[in-house]
């Protein structure tokens, strides 16, 4: 425990308002920006900045240094608002799965199924007296020779010179392990009727993208199908689903069948975790066609999955009926969740809310 | 926190060799490595490895540490006005980068002892800072972390309002109560008389003038008590820690704040002067004695990052190095004094050249005796302006672009200076604590063309009326015309006090 923890821990908890709410008015949101590839992503980086008597606006205006006549603009904007911290990064994706998780607080992901596929790994942890020379562990080598030669005397720590002699070399190795694997599916369904613009799938888009990066970053075997549906379901490549634009009707329980079969086809076994995402704008076709997605749902879908989210959508056609259905049937179901996703700002609540459990 | 290992003990004597050769003096230096995030607290604790809690510090630390860990910024080195003078240094620095740190860590060593603005620092802060810590910690104990630290956020918020100058001049001690059992006395304007065994003494040992002086004080003292004015002081922290109705814990967390204020008082006031400084000897010492020539190309690409700045802010090392190497230069030449200013050709001006070869003897005396707004005023010529490409910048009021508005050497000169002016911040004084005789606190703002930030100043108001704990009000100016906000503990108030001309 270092001395500043206690510092951090209470800066977070002021700005999470926990405690000195007398303080909140002051926090400011400020940010660092992390880029993968071209998309760039925030690390928020609150700030709470104490009131002093400072000099207000002094008209945007300073000393600078460079080219340029009078006239011409400088640079980068500048007084771009002293207080906020704008920094920019290149992160892998990895790394960005790993911020979202910790921004987001989400839990990690506790593996199901009963964890008998194992496979053998190889793990270099344990060291020997034999070995090749590019695995020769350094440090204990020369620990050894200096442990050898203050024992015999000969070390001189004005010179300190230490040469390992054969005896004294040690080499890493490793062990077999036997490890669990787990491996995840994700399955993507989306409904692609005419009552699903642009601007309802760039938030689909944005959304399953999050979700691929942290369950990849929970799995070392991922599996990704992409399920689009109107009246009737199919599966489609990955390009297809995000750019597909259909128009028709809506059957949501084709989308379910179609999602059963592939689960009882290619992942039967208990070792694979399932995710079924699935959007929509809420607009199904007729009652009688709810009534059987929710009987689809309770008996086959949810015994076989660790997680079934469903994802509303707000368009301007769909009613929005789905979602109520389901929270009224399955009210207090651990492996259901819902959420309305109403614009784009929605999409981080979105995902909290899915990948919250940690199932 | 570990030592240097046995080739860092031998770089770091060969720089101190190196640096002492140069002339510089300081007291000794004691290196640590330091991992990151150690590196990264004992910044955030403003240079220290102990300090007392605080959130702000917390806050400070998860900014470093982010910024570090996302490969944004780094600091290799951290240094402390202290005696022994202690550096950390970052463990993941090449030996190309620690060599180089430490030969600015000795500049900055010889600085802090040399420099004429720090002399009366105390050279035992990292003590001080430690039994600070303790003593906060015993209030948190009694009182509970709640109330001291939100007692704290007032006396921070307040941090600014101190007078660094304090530290040199002895200021008239202002009108105090005189004590108690002096008051009938005084009132009555007797003056003290001291006792005499024989007559014919007392024109000795109670002299006319004395007694002359001391009537005349008694009666300018009672009237300055009758009309409540007190002098004026920029000490507000002083000020408050004296007359302010206190309890002893609170009065003591005051103190604390009040006390590391000063101390860091000066490094505020020669931020440039400090950096040119080291970055001067630094590479002084890494291209004439340190430098290894395989090094050179590491060296120059670290020392040049160092010296970058972006368009629209000013590099203190940069500005700093760049013109104390001018002086170098110029009283290297000769390049100074009357005939050399008086001079119009600029082309002769340019060439002068009389073979004095006092640059480094003048460099020297610059470090010691002054600060940022004296080593500017003195030094920032039309000269060095133009051929650094300084400018002025401001909004575009039509298109809301930032923009050059002025390449003028005088004005940008002139700006340069205000904007370090007791050290940035704006100049406010305590004039009354009896304002309308009902112990109200007025302050005044010496209005020098910047306006105050006024949501910062509202709130701050209320901070001072937590320790004021009567109201108090702030005189200042906004566009032309003087106004007085007040904050009586329950409203803010605004009153206009009429238009300046």
């Amino acid at each position: 425990m270092r001395r500043v923890d206690q510092d951090v821990t209470r800066f977070r908890r002021i700005v999470k308002g926990e405690i000195r709410q007398n303080l909140k008015r002051y926090v400011a949101q400020g940010e660092l920006i992390a880029r993968q590839g071209d998309r760039a992503v925030s690390v928020p980086l609150p700030q709470i900045d104490l009131p002093k008597f400072t000099f207000g606006d002094r008209g945007g205006g300073g000393v600078g240094q460079g080219e340029g006549q009078v006239g011409e603009g400088v640079g980068n904007e500048a007084g771009e608002g002293e207080g906020s911290h704008q920094l920019e990064v290149e992160v892998s994706l990895d790394e960005l799965a790993q911020i979202l998780g910790e921004e987001l607080a989400l839990p990690r992901i506790k593996p199901r199924g009963t964890q008998q596929v194992e496979a053998d790994m190889k793990r270099y942890r344990s060291i020997r007296r034999t070995g090749p020379r590019s695995l020769r562990h350094f440090k204990r080598t020369f620990r050894h020779a200096l442990r050898r030669q203050v024992m015999l005397g000969t070390y001189d720590p004005k010179r300190p010179a230490i040469v390992p002699i054969p005896e004294d070399e040690r080499f890493r190795s490793y062990e077999v392990q036997r490890v669990p694997e787990s491996s995840a599916v994700i399955l993507y369904m989306m409904d692609v009727s005419g009552s699903m613009g642009n601007e309802q799938k760039e938030i689909v888009r944005n959304t399953a993208f999050w979700i691929d990066a942290w369950i990849r970053s929970q799995y070392r075997n991922v599996v990704v199908r992409y399920i689009v549906h109107d009246a009737a379901a199919r599966e489609v490549d990955r390009h297809t689903f995000f750019h597909l634009k259909e128009s028709g009707g809506t059957k949501i329980s084709s989308a379910y069948r179609l999602c059963d079969e592939m689960i009882e086809k290619d992942y039967p076994d208990e070792q694979w975790n399932v995710y079924c995402f699935h959007f929509s704008d809420g607009d199904n076709w007729s009652g009688g066609d709810t009534a059987e997605c929710l009987r689809l749902l309770d008996e086959e879908l949810f015994p076989k999955s660790n997680l079934f989210c469903y994802g509303q959508v707000k368009s301007a056609y769909g009613s929005g009926q789905f979602k109520h259905d389901l929270d009224q049937r399955f009210a207090g179901r651990e492996e259901l969740v819902t959420a309305d996703i109403p614009d784009k700002d929605g999409i981080l609540a979105c995902i909290r809310e899915f990948l919250g459990r940690g199932r | 926190m570990s030592t240097l290992t046995a080739e860092l003990a031998e770089t770091a004597e060969r720089a101190r060799e190196a640096a002492m050769e140069l002339g510089l003096d300081f007291p000794e230096v004691v290196f640590e490595l330091v991992e990151p995030d150690e590196l990264n607290m004992v910044a955030s604790y403003g240079g220290f490895p102990v300090r007392y809690a605080h959130w702000r510090f917390g806050m400070e630390f998860q900014h470093l540490h982010k910024s570090h860990e996302y490969g944004l910024s780094k600091i290799y080195e951290l240094v402390i006005n202290n005696d022994p003078c202690y550096a950390y240094l970052m463990k993941t620095n090449t030996p190309m980068e620690m060599k180089l740190v430490m030969a600015h860590v000795f500049g900055h060593a010889d600085f802090f002892r040399q420099n004429a603005w720090f002399k009366p620092t105390d050279r035992r802060m990292m003590d001080t800072m430690a039994n600070h810590a303790t003593r906060v910690h015993r209030h948190v104990q009694r009182q509970g972390a709640e109330k001291v630290e939100d007692f704290l956020d007032a006396c921070l918020s307040l941090e600014n309002l101190i007078d660094p100058m304090s530290l040199y001049v002895k200021r008239d001690a202002p009108a105090e109560p005189v004590p108690d059992f002096d008051t009938e006395r005084y009132a009555a304007g007797q003056v003290h008389r001291f006792d005499v065994k024989h007559r014919y003494m007392e024109p000795f040992v109670n002299p006319k003038t004395a007694l002359d002086a001391e009537k005349k004080q008694i009666a300018a003292d009672m009237e300055k008590r009758k009309s409540g004015k007190l002098e004026p002081t920029r000490d507000v922290l002083g000020f408050l820690l004296r007359r302010a109705t206190l309890q002893d814990w609170q009065a003591d967390c005051l103190d604390i704040v009040r006390e590391e204020a000063l101390y860091f008082a000066p490094q505020a006031m020669t931020k440039i002067l400090n950096e040119g400084w080291a970055c001067w000897v630094h590479s002084r010492l890494m291209t004439q004695r340190l430098l290894d020539p395989s090094e050179v190309v590491d060296y120059c690409d670290k020392h040049s990052g160092t010296l970058s700045s972006p368009p629209d802010r000013i590099n203190p090392y940069k500005l700093g190095l760049t013109l104390l190497r001018d002086i170098e230069d110029r009283w290297n030449r000769g390049a100074h004094g009357r005939a050399w200013r008086d001079c119009d050709d600029a082309e002769k001006r340019r060439r002068w050249d009389t073979k004095d070869g006092d640059g480094v003897k003048k460099v020297f005396e610059v470090r010691r005796i002054h600060n940022d707004v004296t080593f500017l005023d003195a030094f920032l010529t039309p000269d060095f302006i133009e051929q650094e490409k300084l400018f002025l910048y401001g909004r575009d009021p039509r298109t809301g672009r930032t923009v050059i508005t002025d390449r003028d050497p005088a004005n940008v000169k002139k700006k340069l200076l205000q904007q370090f002016t007791n050290m940035g911040q704006p100049l406010i004084d305590v004039v009354d604590d009896n304002h309308e005789n009902r112990g109200e606190l007025y302050l005044v703002h010496r209005h020098e063309g910047v306006n105050l930030r006024e949501d910062f100043a509202r709130e701050t108001l209320r901070a001072l009326h937590r320790l004021w704990s009567r109201p108090v009000h702030l005189e200042t100016v906004v566009d032309q015309s003087r106004v007085l906000w007040t904050y009586d503990g329950k409203d803010a108030g605004t009153r206009e006090l009429g238009k300046i001309e």
